[in-house]
């Protein structure tokens, strides 16, 4: 792999850069792969990566059906924090966020984490208490999140209306200064690049449309719209689609799928500096590095597959954040759009083995995975190929809606990503 | 500043009215009719902005909403400045203060233009390749200065002057776009009576039309029909035109949103006036006749002010008077260039052309250049100038042959033409499928999936006569008549080009800078270094590059990447293909998408039939879910605190009055309703008499508390049920959901009385003697109504359903009027009350009673993981039923274990201490992070008839830690506690049968 520096762009600066390689192959599939993943999301392509890095399993394919990056990977708000309440999931973003301190070195691909620090709304006693809660669970958890007033939440980030007659004042706020944001394509790109130089074959424009079984039950291999490819272990990371490809095993998932939204407006100069959140009245913004305003919105009533939603619930995202920053309502939607996320009824994902042998799974994310990207992939990675999941994931089992050892940390919060 | 460039006559412009605004506040001056693009360039103004990343001179491109250089921050005065409007879309009005953006000093010196001279370094995703060490320098050095660089214009930083409407419309037809087609469409349509709806973007209607000046249909000049077309179509009453009104968005179930530019054409708008109109209309069915794009070339500089697109210098020529330049040279693969160079003749232009078909290729449009030398079978490679153009460097090609010598042809404006591109967006985004055609070199509308009909160029038809028949044809057939008609249109249309990718050039590939995305400043360079890269698909490609994700969306750019794509992979278009168009067509302002809902109307207050008597009784409210309820009463000088305490005491000792109305209330109906509240809650009802009251909690399916309230039965078949004040609606959307597909057997009915209903609360030792005078029909007597019981009769001589209920632990009522009447009661109890010194309390006030009584409240105690076991309420979950809901879900393992978070009571150990809400508990303060945590404080008050604080806490195992000493977090550190049972008033419920517990009780 040719590595990317300043040296290595000022050389080839100087050529016409006509010297950079392909950032990954373009094999045809093999007949067999020691394992295969099925979904070229961040988590898919981060899994292969290190089960190739950290398992030396190098034999290894991720099929995608489309390009890679072209799901919830390459569509999301890129929100990133670990300020969550449950040690279970504090112990799983943590991991992600530590890992993401240090991802454009680890992949030699700049991904542009910025640690602008999240901010979280306060708009009513509830939230207050929830919050405090958060706060004080993290500190005990040692991961940072602090509780301000509204005054400090201004100072942080000046574009906020903290006056007591908007409809929903703001009574305080939590920040975590390490939140923030990275580049999505980036993470997609940059571990489909570290994969594919350790040997992963990634392999776009290949649908799985069957997950086969042999006699004792345990899998064999996939059937694509490229053929037959035969493996003994395979790990789902097809995030809004998972319950489709478990089906194919014959597994059903205590999932829904719905149609998530978000939208950017034009690019103007810096006017935002942090990451906000307002779970009480629905709306999640920052400015993108290049100087889009970007704005989540929430997912539509109805479970769908399609990822067009309906104008009525951006146009609620947007009400709130107008509501926040008056001075926006002259800025310009410039793109929305929408994608599906896979919702499990504890809001928590599912990550580690099922009842199929060979068969493992990373989904149930819903609003929220991009964060937990790195920390999901290296985890999925340990389970798949020691065939037991690492502590880290071991208490987000597919069971726990059985056993109801459930890790709900929407019921706790209402928070969304 | 002279119109030096504006041509002596023509054009559409009002001559007899003169205006004038300020660009980078020199005066500039136009006619009405003019857009800020056209003044600016009859004023010989060509430099007008810079690039985004390069900062490279920009001139105007288009003349319409595909422009993607001349953007402008306008201000229109205070609260009303915004930045990234196109001012080829701008309608000149006098005092508009306009100014380009994305420079420093100023638009002229630039120093952010060394990055055009960094820009072999700056290629396609340069930034993913470096900035990565040292690692802390990402956030505080490279990434500022990155931020600092983007973006373009300024965002506003005061709050908007200016309102936004929404407006809801209904048509048989929905057409968009007023040029030939869809003027044909909407005659057709409108023909037999149908409501149709004409919507197009520009200021006037008339679409290509407004810029022809030869052509003419059935007889008549271009102009003449399209003035006939509109004034037979203001005449129906069955048709609306809305002109500035952009189709910006299709979606499901035939939903498609126009916005509307109502007052920013307006030099003084009638203040009345919204500055926009979101229209949400629901056709049957929609015309889409959105015309086409025309593509530039790319060839080396192909972007310096003073290249624009041929049919955009045809148009200023024809429509606005103004010659973009006085020699121009028209560069061009196809035919319609032809007819544009020839008008540039006509307004006494020099004109020069310059084909790459060779002479052979060129069709019946060499007729239009009668007496304009034609270089055909020529390349341009490159352009001079600096901040304005000078000349293009053309030179002779031949395939296969290569270029020959090359000669720079003088010149002050460049019309290029690189062929044509309909505009299928509002189709992609109605999820039709896109098909290819070859012939065209474009993709057209393929298989429909909503009820729309695309006509003439966005279909790609070209042609007039043709594109006026296909627009009837579609008018008519949207109306359910399909009727076709014939128009003779004259000259015939100058249609075919020959693709071409980027220009043939002698220079070295490496080294060419050939501008796809002007905006975003992606060169065909760039996509080949995404290729080289890897990235092949083309939304990898977009991605990568930023093609085509400027504000402009890519109109002039994505086809010229796919294009330049499919043939460095050597695979045809459509295997490339082509990315999915979403909704906004162009940028629509987050104004007209809110509308009014700002403010109050963002969401609506819900207020109770008895606010205004707290308003007027000095009552500080807090905000409920979406209701605004009376937190405290303070009095003079007292202080939250204070007045919770003052009420809390009034309500012990004597009697408290307090507005309940916003809990709410379900009407439950039917001969089943006992068997479905039975099967709703976990307790039991069947046996429940009439008359009385039962406390009922409620589970999701997972088995954990979701809402709670005290049920009443009136009858055998009918049930009041009450719920949370923020929990109703999701109640009763429960109770829906599972009569509608659980039990549609079920006879019952639903329905919410939360707001027919007012309640009025009356709690204390005092409360039945404030009632009794009021009430007739029902005896109050402690045997004949006790505590959990409800009787129907009269108060104040209205319909009254009486419960007897406490939520303080005190003898209570709760007293349900009708809504009208509740402030009448209120007053009458009040007004008697003063002899027992009768209090208003709060919100908090009764937060604080509950809490001394150790009753929950739900989604304060509860959080979506707690059952009734938990909460020491096991003794409600029925174990004989043999269903309800969430049964199935407690007798998981997990339900069971010993560990679970149970409620307890703490007692600050140094009696002082009010714990914080959401504190979390441990038993070692000392261990190591990540520590092990017991649970959490879920209530916390300094109890006023206790005199210490009071908590309730959920922790592991609680119930087997009665008298541990524990630890809680505090804003500094821990402080230490002991668990006690979760009940700190009257453990054994004697009050509420007036029984006094005095001593149990401090001051
Ligand atoms: C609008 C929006 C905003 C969001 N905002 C945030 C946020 O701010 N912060 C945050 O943390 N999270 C956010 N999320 C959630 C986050 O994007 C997802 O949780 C996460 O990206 C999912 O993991 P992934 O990247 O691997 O999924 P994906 O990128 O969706 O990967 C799944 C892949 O599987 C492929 N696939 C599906 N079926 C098959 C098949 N049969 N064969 C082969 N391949 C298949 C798909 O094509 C896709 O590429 C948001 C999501 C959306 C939609």
């Amino acid at each position: 792999m040719r590595r990317f520096s300043i040296s290595s762009l000022l050389t080839e600066a100087l050529n016409g850069h006509q010297g950079w390689e392909r950032q990954w192959r373009n094999p045809t599939p093999k007949a067999a792969y020691d394992a295969i993943i099925i979904g070229g999301g961040g988590h898919g392509l981060g899994a292969a990566y290190y089960l190739a890095k950290e398992h030396g399993l190098t034999n290894i394919a991720v099929l995608e059906k489309g390009w890679i990056g072209g799901g919830n990977a390459g569509r999301n708000t890129t929100i990133i924090r670990s300020n969550y309440l449950y040690d279970e999931s504090a112990a799983l973003f943590e991991h992600a966020v530590k890992l993401w301190e240090g991802l454009s070195q680890e992949l030699n691909y700049n991904v542009m984490f910025s640690q602008r620090g999240v901010l979280m709304l306060a708009h009513n006693v509830h939230d207050v208490q929830s919050f405090k809660r958060h706060v004080y669970s993290n500190r005990l958890n040692g991961i940072d999140n602090e509780w301000m007033t509204p005054e400090e939440a201004k100072d942080f980030c000046p574009p906020l209306n903290i006056s007591p007659d908007i409809r929903y004042p703001v009574m305080g706020a939590a920040l975590q200064r390490r939140g923030g944001t990275a580049r999505h394509d980036a993470v997609v790109w940059g571990y489909a690049r570290g994969a594919d130089a350790l040997g992963v074959d990634i392999i776009q424009n290949c649908e799985v449309i069957a997950i086969t079984r042999g006699p004792d039950g345990a899998v064999t291999g996939v059937e694509t719209s490229r053929g037959s490819i035969k493996t003994k272990k395979i790990g789902v990371s097809v995030a809004g689609h998972t319950s489709m490809v478990m089906g194919m095993a014959g597994v059903r998932m205590p999932l829904e799928s719905f149609p998530l939204q978000a939208l950017v407006s034009e690019p103007v100069k810096p006017c935002f500096p942090c990451v906000l959140m307002s779970n009480a009245v629905h709306a999640y913004i920052s400015q993108s590095d290049k100087g889009e305003l970007v704005i989540g919105a929430g997912t539509d009533q109805y479970v769908s597959y399609s990822q067009q939603g309906g104008l009525h619930i951006t146009t609620h995202t947007l009400d709130a954040i107008c509501e926040l920053f008056p001075q926006f309502t002259r800025m310009k939607m410039l793109r929305s759009w929408g994608g599906i996320v896979d919702v499990t009824p504890d809001r928590s994902p599912i990550v580690g083995k099922t009842p199929v042998k060979g068969l493992y799974v990373n989904c149930g994310w819903g609003t929220g995975g991009f964060k937990a990207t790195p920390g999901s992939a290296h985890v999925f990675a340990h389970t798949i190929a020691r065939d037991e999941p690492h502590p880290i994931n071991a208490p987000f089992t597919l069971d726990r809606f059985r056993t109801g050892r459930l890790i709900d940390e929407a019921a706790a919060a209402a928070v969304a990503h | 500043m002279a119109q030096s460039n504006r041509l002596p006559s023509g054009g559409r412009i009002d001559r007899a009215k003169p205006l004038a605004f300020t660009f980078n506040g020199k005066s500039v001056d136009g006619f009405a009719g003019d857009t800020v693009a056209s003044a600016l360039l009859a004023n010989g103004i060509r430099l007008v902005g810079r690039s985004f990343k390069y900062h490279r001179p920009r001139g105007i491109l288009t003349h319409g909403s595909d422009e993607p250089n001349a953007l402008l921050k306008v201000d229109r005065g205070p609260g009303r400045a915004d930045p990234n409007n196109r001012a080829t879309v701008i309608e000149a009005v006098g005092g508009l203060k306009l100014s380009s953006q994305n420079h420093w000093p100023s638009l002229e010196h630039d120093i952010g233009a060394v990055n055009d001279r960094l820009s072999p370094v700056l290629v396609a995703g340069f930034y993913y390749k470096t900035f990565m060490w040292p690692r802390s320098f990402w956030d505080k050095l490279y990434e500022p200065k990155i931020r600092a660089a983007a973006g373009l214009g300024v965002a506003p930083d005061v709050p908007d002057a200016d309102r936004y409407v929404h407006r809801n419309a209904h048509c048989d037809v929905l057409v968009v776009g007023a040029g030939p087609a869809g003027l044909a469409a909407a005659l057709a349509a409108s023909e037999n009576g149908r409501r149709v709806i004409l919507a197009d973007e520009q200021a006037e209607m008339g679409g290509s039309l407004l810029a022809e000046r030869t052509a003419t249909i059935d007889g008549v000049s271009a102009a003449q029909w399209v003035a006939h077309a509109l004034t037979t179509l203001a005449g129906r009453a069955n048709v609306t035109l809305l002109p500035r009104t952009t189709a910006f968005g299709y979606y499901n179930h035939n939903h498609v949103v126009l916005t509307e530019r109502v007052t920013d054409h307006l030099e003084r708008p009638d203040p009345k006036l919204p500055r926009e109109r979101l229209w949400q209309v629901r056709p049957a069915e929609v015309v889409i006749a959105t015309g086409a794009h025309e593509r530039p070339l790319s060839f080396a500089d192909n972007d310096r002010p003073g290249i624009m697109l041929a049919e955009s210098v045809r148009t200023y020529i024809n429509r606005y008077g103004v010659a973009p330049g006085r020699r121009i040279v028209f560069a061009t693969n196809g035919a319609s260039a032809y007819a544009a160079a020839a008008d540039a003749k006509a307004a006494g232009l020099d004109v020069t052309i310059v084909d790459t078909r060779p002479e052979s290729a060129i069709g019946p449009e060499k007729a239009l250049a009668a007496g304009i030398e034609i270089l055909a079978g020529h390349t341009v490679v490159g352009s001079t100038g600096g901040k304005g153009l000078t000349g293009l460097i053309v030179a002779p090609f031949t395939a296969g042959k290569g270029v020959g010598a090359r000669r720079t042809l003088p010149c002050d404006c460049a019309g290029i033409s690189g062929g044509w591109t309909p505009s299928v967006h509002l189709f992609s985004q109605s999820r039709g499928k896109l098909i290819f055609r070859a012939d065209i070199d474009a993709f057209v509308p393929g298989i429909s999936v909503q009820k729309e009909r695309s006509a003439g160029a966005c279909k790609g038809t070209y042609g007039l006569s043709a594109i006026l028949a296909e627009g009837w044809a579609a008018g008519s057939g949207a109306a359910g008549a399909d009727g076709s008609r014939l128009f003779a249109a004259a000259p015939a249309t100058p249609t075919g080009f020959a693709p071409a990718r980027v220009l043939p050039t002698d220079d070295d590939p490496k080294k060419v800078r050939a501008f796809l995305d002007f905006q975003n400043d992606v060169t065909a360079k760039d996509i080949r270094l995404a290729v080289r890269e890897g990235f092949e698909s083309v939304e990898h490609v977009k991605r990568y590059t930023t093609n085509g994700m400027a504000s402009d969306q890519g109109k002039t750019s994505n086809m010229a990447a796919l294009g330049l794509l499919s043939e460095i992979l050597e695979k045809p278009i459509p295997q490339v293909g082509t990315t999915t168009f979403r909704p906004p067509y162009t940028p629509v302002t987050f104004g007209a998408i809110i509308g009014s809902a700002r403010g109050q109307l963002f969401d609506p207050i819900r207020t109770a039939p008895l606010h205004e008597w707290a308003v007027e009784h000095g009552a500080k409210f807090e905000n409920v879910s979406l209701w605004r309820r009376a937190w405290y009463f303070p009095k003079a000088g007292e202080d939250m605190h204070a007045a919770v305490a003052r009420e809390c005491k009034a309500v012990r000792e004597s009697v408290g009055i307090f507005d309940a109305s916003t809990l709410g209330k379900i009407e439950v109906k039917g001969p089943d309703a006992a068997e479905f509240l039975n099967r709703i809650y976990p307790n039991a009802w069947l046996k429940l008499e009439p008359g009385k009251c039962r406390y009922g909690l409620m589970l999701k399916e997972d088995g954990f508390i979701f809402d709670d309230g005290v049920v009443a039965r009136l009858a055998p078949d009918l049930f009041h049920v009450t719920t949370t004040t923020g929990g109703a609606p999701r109640v009763l959307a429960h109770m829906e959901d599972y009569l509608q597909t659980e039990w549609p057997d079920l006879n019952v009915f639903a329905t919410s009385t939360t707001e027919e209903w007012a309640v009025i609360a009356l709690q204390g030792p005092k409360a039945r003697d404030v009632l009794q005078p009021f009430v007739t029909g029902i005896d109050l007597a402690g045997e004949a109504f006790p505590h959990m019981a409800v009787r129907v009769g009269e108060i104040c001589g209205v319909p009254t359903r009486l419960m007897r209920v406490s939520f303080t632990g005190e003898m209570g009522f709760e007293i349900n009027v009708p809504a009208d009447h509740a402030r009448a009661v209120w007053e009458a109890l009040y007004d008697y009350g003063q002899r027992f010194g009768i209090t208003p309390y709060g919100t908090e006030a009764m937060h604080v009673l509950r809490a001394e009584r150790g009753f929950i409240i739900v989604g304060q105690e509860t959080d979506g993981t707690v059952t009734p076991e938990d909460l020491g309420l096991g003794g409600m979950v029925s174990k004989v039923k043999r269903d309800f809901v969430g049964k199935r879900s407690l007798a998981r393992p997990d339900m069971a274990l010993a560990d679970r978070k149970q409620l307890v009571g703490l007692a600050s150990l140094d009696g002082r201490t009010v714990l914080d809400e959401g504190a979390q508990i441990v038993a070692d303060p000392a261990q190591a992070v990540p520590m092990t945590m017991l649970g959490h404080v879920t209530s916390s008050y300094l109890s006023p008839s206790l005199g210490h604080p009071i908590a309730l806490a959920l922790v592991a195992g609680g119930r087997t830690r009665m008298g541990e000493t524990l630890h809680v977090t505090t804003p500094a550190g821990f402080t230490t506690v002991k668990v006690t049972a979760p009940v700190f008033v009257d453990p054994e419920g004697k009050r509420v049968n007036g029984v006094q517990t005095e001593g149990a009780l401090h001051a």
